[in-house]
This record gives structure tokens, sequence and C-alpha cells, in this order.
């Protein structure tokens, strides 16, 4: 039992993380219909932006401390976010009248080009991603053992599921999003100016994924150009899972992931952990390829 | 208060609009009559700015708008009520009205503006928190009509208001629309193939044939013109 609790706090975190990557894909499927593979890369950027940047947040705000943690969240989250604004403009939005499968065929250039371009100057090695939060003794609950980062990738999801919750369903610019998600030349017909709502949800998204990278490096600290990658799939699973362009299901859908992968790996084989998101992928596929919350239309990727 | 000059508008090679011309007077409510395909809401959206024109110029109140995105022309005070009522069905009644008002920074005049709607749409004020695309086809087109008010227009395009409606339903309609335009001073350019009826309360009408302009004059002699009532008006 204790066991098992472990294993789906374990799972959690993990979770939690797939469901911030999954929530980029998902939007940007909801407002342009296709699936920006370059999103996992973000992610990547995100965690490297961090490790650049905590040196130089070092100089005068010690760490690890939790301010100097959160000037490296949110910075690295508005650098992410402008990367994403940038790499929306430069590569998708010459392509907006283009067939889908164009676009789908860039995003996948996007996210070579910034594997490569992050092999080169970053270096294709192993990085040791520092100590930017002061970590706590790993405490133990009924037994358990909950180590802090733990509790501060749950929290800090949480938090952020919540603002983007507000954002979307309380703001003029997240209605505006909902509009133009469900027809943007009857948002148009508003006066919503959809590129620059499209560049919202590249923002949103990619700060997100910024958030995502840097929780993932703060608890498995070892970071590289290629770790975007399974990540990315997987998330990119959960959002389908959940139901592409439904923002509660790729929440869900992460955290199914990820609690079923560290299940699987630690009850049956961990040489299987990276199969499960794509068995799940296959099955939902059969089964219900609009997902757990996703609507009936059933959109030609 | 609108002037299309020799507009020409194609999707891809083809064109839909063949050098159109038409006016529209302030204050007036002025119809294009067309069966199928004859170009009716082509010429709506590129007067919105959904569509690029190939040639030709617009001008509202004096200024040639062709070609501007839709958020610019929004922004001058037209709205656009388009074929097939396009509520956003994933949004409340209450959000969709909103969205009516997007450029509307005011609340005060956003509450005003949502008041007159309702006083116009009873019924939409009983479903405010109503998942949009729950309402019936009658309902929808209020809304569509109550959400293109809510920016407080000054020129409003309706396309085939009455399409799917039962007769009782089209008659409501049209009485709004003449109500909108004598209270608001509303300009109206209506798009329908209910000619008989849109002949009825608009000034002015025009026929558009493919792409052309065939026809046009004030209402009351396009009802007596034997080519509109053989071909639109049944005899
Ligand atoms: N997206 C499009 N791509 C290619 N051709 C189009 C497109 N939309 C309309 N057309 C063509 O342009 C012509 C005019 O269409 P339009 O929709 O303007 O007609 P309409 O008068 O509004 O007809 P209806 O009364 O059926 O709504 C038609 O021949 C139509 O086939
Ligand atoms: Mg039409």
């Amino acid at each position: 039992m204790t066991e098992l609790l472990q294993q789906l706090i374990n799972g959690l975190a993990l979770g939690s993380i797939l469901a911030l990557i999954a929530l980029g894909y998902t939007m940007v499927y909801g407002i342009l219909r296709f699936i920006n593979f370059a999103h996992g890369d973000v992610f990547m950027l995100g965690a490297f932006a961090g490790f650049y940047l905590a040196p130089k947040i070092a100089t005068f705000v010690p760490l690890p401390s939790v301010a100097g943690a959160l000037i490296i969240f949110g910075l690295s989250m508005v650098i992410c976010a402008a990367l994403g604004v940038l790499i929306e403009r430069l590569a998708y939005k010459p392509l907006r009248k283009r067939p889908k499968l164009t676009v789908l065929i860039t995003a996948i250039g996007v996210s070579l080009f910034l594997e490569y371009a992050g092999q080169f100057f970053f270096g294709a090695s192993n990085k040791k991603f520092p100590d930017i939060l002061p970590t706590w003794p790993v405490t133990k609950v009924l037994s358990l053992s909950v180590n802090s980062n733990q509790l501060i990738v749950l929290a800090v999801t949480l938090l952020l599921l919540l603002g983007l919750r507000f954002i979307v369903m309380k703001t003029r610019m997240g209605r505006a999003m909902r509009a133009v998600s469900f027809n943007p030349e009857a948002a148009a017909l508003m006066g919503v100016n959809t590129d620059v709502v499209i560049s919202f949800t590249f923002a949103l998204g990619s700060a997100l994924a910024a958030a995502a990278g840097i929780l993932y490096a703060i608890n498995y600290p070892s970071i590289d150009p290629l770790m975007g990658i399974m990540p990315g799939l997987k998330a990119f699973v959960a959002a389908v899972l959940g139901g592409i362009g439904n923002l509660p299901g790729a929440a869900l859908g992460g955290i199914i992931i990820g609690v079923t992968e560290t299940l699987v790996s630690g009850y049956i084989s961990s040489t299987y952990r990276d199969a499960i998101a794509f068995a799940i992928l296959i099955v939902i596929l059969l089964v219900k390829p609009s997902g757990l919350l996703g609507k009936k239309e059933v959109e030609k990727v | 208060m609108l002037e299309i000059k020799n507009l020409t508008v194609g999707y891809g090679a083809i064109n839909a609009l063949h050098g159109i011309s038409l006016s529209v007077a302030p204050g007036s409510i002025v119809t294009l009559i067309g069966s199928n395909g004859a170009g009716k809401t082509t010429t709506l959206k590129t007067v919105s700015g959904l569509l690029k024109p190939k040639s030709g110029e617009i001008l509202y109140e004096g200024k040639n708008i062709a070609g501007l995105p839709p958020h610019e022309i929004v922004r001058r005070g037209l709205a656009h009520v388009p074929e097939g009522r396009m509520v956003f069905a994933n949004l409340s009644v209450l959000e969709n009205l909103e969205m009516g008002a997007y450029l509307v920074r005011d609340k005060k005049q956003i509450r005003a503006e949502m008041d007159a709607v309702f006083a116009a749409f009873p019924r939409l004020q009983e479903r405010v928190q109503q998942i949009s695309g729950t309402l019936s086809g009658g309902e929808q087109q209020m809304l569509a009509i109550g959400r293109a008010l809510m920016g407080r227009p000054k020129f409003l395009m309706l396309d085939e208001p009455s399409l799917g409606l039962a007769p009782l339903l089209v008659a409501a309609i049209f009485a709004k629309i003449v109500e909108i335009n004598r209270a608001r001073g509303l300009t109206i350019l209506l798009v329908e193939q209910n000619a008989n009826r849109a002949l009825e309360i608009s000034h002015a009408g025009y026929v558009l044939e493919t792409g052309r302009i065939t026809l046009s004059g004030d209402s009351p002699s396009l009802r007596q013109n034997p080519q509109v009532r053989s071909a639109y008006l049944g005899g």
C-alpha cells in the first residue's frame, strides 16, 4: 500500500510535467488545427534558459533560494513565450493558408532545427542543472517519503493550471481564444485580430512548456538538447488521450500517462516505460479517437 | 454610406464577382437579391474584409476599405451577421454578446447595449447562461443579430437572416430589422433569397446574377418589374 502510494506520488509529479506540456499542444491545435511538433523543444529551451540564467541570477540573489528560483521561473517563461511567438511568426504564419500537411512537416523541421541548434550552442553532452531551490529533507508522511521537489512540482502545476483556467475562462483575451478556436472568421467579424490571438496562444503554451522544463530539470537534474523529444511525444499522446483541443483533457491525459508509466515501470518492468504512452495512444485511437473529454468531431491531422 | 465600385473578387483563378457596383445611402435598407451561387455572400465577405478583392473600391464613409483586415473594418462601425449565423456554439449567450462588444472597452456602454439587445430579444435574456450551440435556429439568429448590435455599429450587413426559419419567425425577424433601422438609424445591407419580403422592407434593391448586377432600383419599382417577378417573386 505504501509502495503504491509512493509510486502514485512519483507518477503525479511526472504527470504534472507532461500535463503542462500537453496544454501547449492542445491550445495550438484548438486555434490552428495542427500539431506543433516543435513544442517539446521549447520545453528543452525552458530548461536551458534556466541553466544559463542561474549563474547570472546568483550574482545578485543567492541560490538556491525561493526568490531566485521564482525569478528564474519567470524569466524562462518570458523568454520561451517570446521564442514561441517568434517560431510561429517566422515558420508557421507564412504557411497559414497552406495545407495542414505542409505546416506539420515544417513543424518537424523546426523541431529538428531547435535540437541541432541546441547541440551546436549548448553542446551535445549532458549538463547538470544547478540547484536553484532549497530542498527540505525528505519528509516522511505516513511512512511515505515525499521529496520537497515533488511537492513543488505539484504546487506549481496546480497554480499554473488555475492561472490558465482564469485566463481562458474569465478574460477578454481568453474569450477571444475560445471564439477563434470555434470559428476564426466569425471571431474576426467581432473585431478580433486573429494574429494577436494566435501569438498569445503560442506565448501561453510556450511559457507553460518552459515552466515544465524547469520543473523537470529540478527533479531530473541532467539536461541535454534532445531532452524534449520523449516528454514532448508523451505530452502529445496525453493531449490526444484527453481529447485534442480540450484543455482539461490535456491536463487529465498528462496525469494519466505519468501515473500509468510510473506504475508500470515500478511493478512490471522499467524496460517498457517509454512504450506505455504509445501503447495508450494506439488503444485510444482504436477505441475513442476523439479522446476522453473530446468532442465527437474528428479532425484529420 | 457605402459605395462599391467595379468590385472583382475570385476564389483562385475563378471570379465570383465581375466588377459589381452598388451603393447604400445612409439610414436606408438596401437589399441584394439573387439565387444560389450568385455571389451575395462573396460580396458581403469582401466588404467586411474576410475576402480580399482582386480589383475595385469599397468606399465606406468616403474611405476606401477594400483589402483591409476585418478587425480594422469592424472598428469603423461596420457589422456583418454571416450566413448560417456562426454563433460561437461553445460559448454561452452572454459570452457571445460580450464577443460582439469585443472592441468596446467601456463597461457601462457594454451594459447599456446588452440591455437594449435584451429589450429587443427578451428570449436571449432568459437564456443568458445557456451554451449557444443548444439554442434553436431562431434563437441563434436573434443572438447573431444581437451580437452584431453589441458593438453599436453604424452599418449592418445581414446574410440571409431568414435562412431555415419557419414563416412566422421570418416575419418576426424582418420586423426586427425594420425596427432596428428606424430606432437606431442604422444603415442596413440585407442579402436575401426571400426576395418578396426583402423588397417589402427595403428602400432600394439590387439583383445579382452570376457575379453581375443585372437590375437595380427602388424597391417598389423592382417589385413591379416583370423580370424580377418571374425570377424571384414566383410570377
Ligand atoms: N470558398 C470558396 N472556394 C471556391 N469557390 C467558392 C467559395 N465560396 C464560394 N464560391 C463560389 O463563388 C460563387 C458565389 O458564391 P456565394 O457564396 O457568394 O453565393 P451566394 O449568392 O451567397 O449563394 P447562396 O445563396 O447559396 O448563399 C459560387 O459559384 C460558389 O461556388
Ligand atoms: Mg450566400
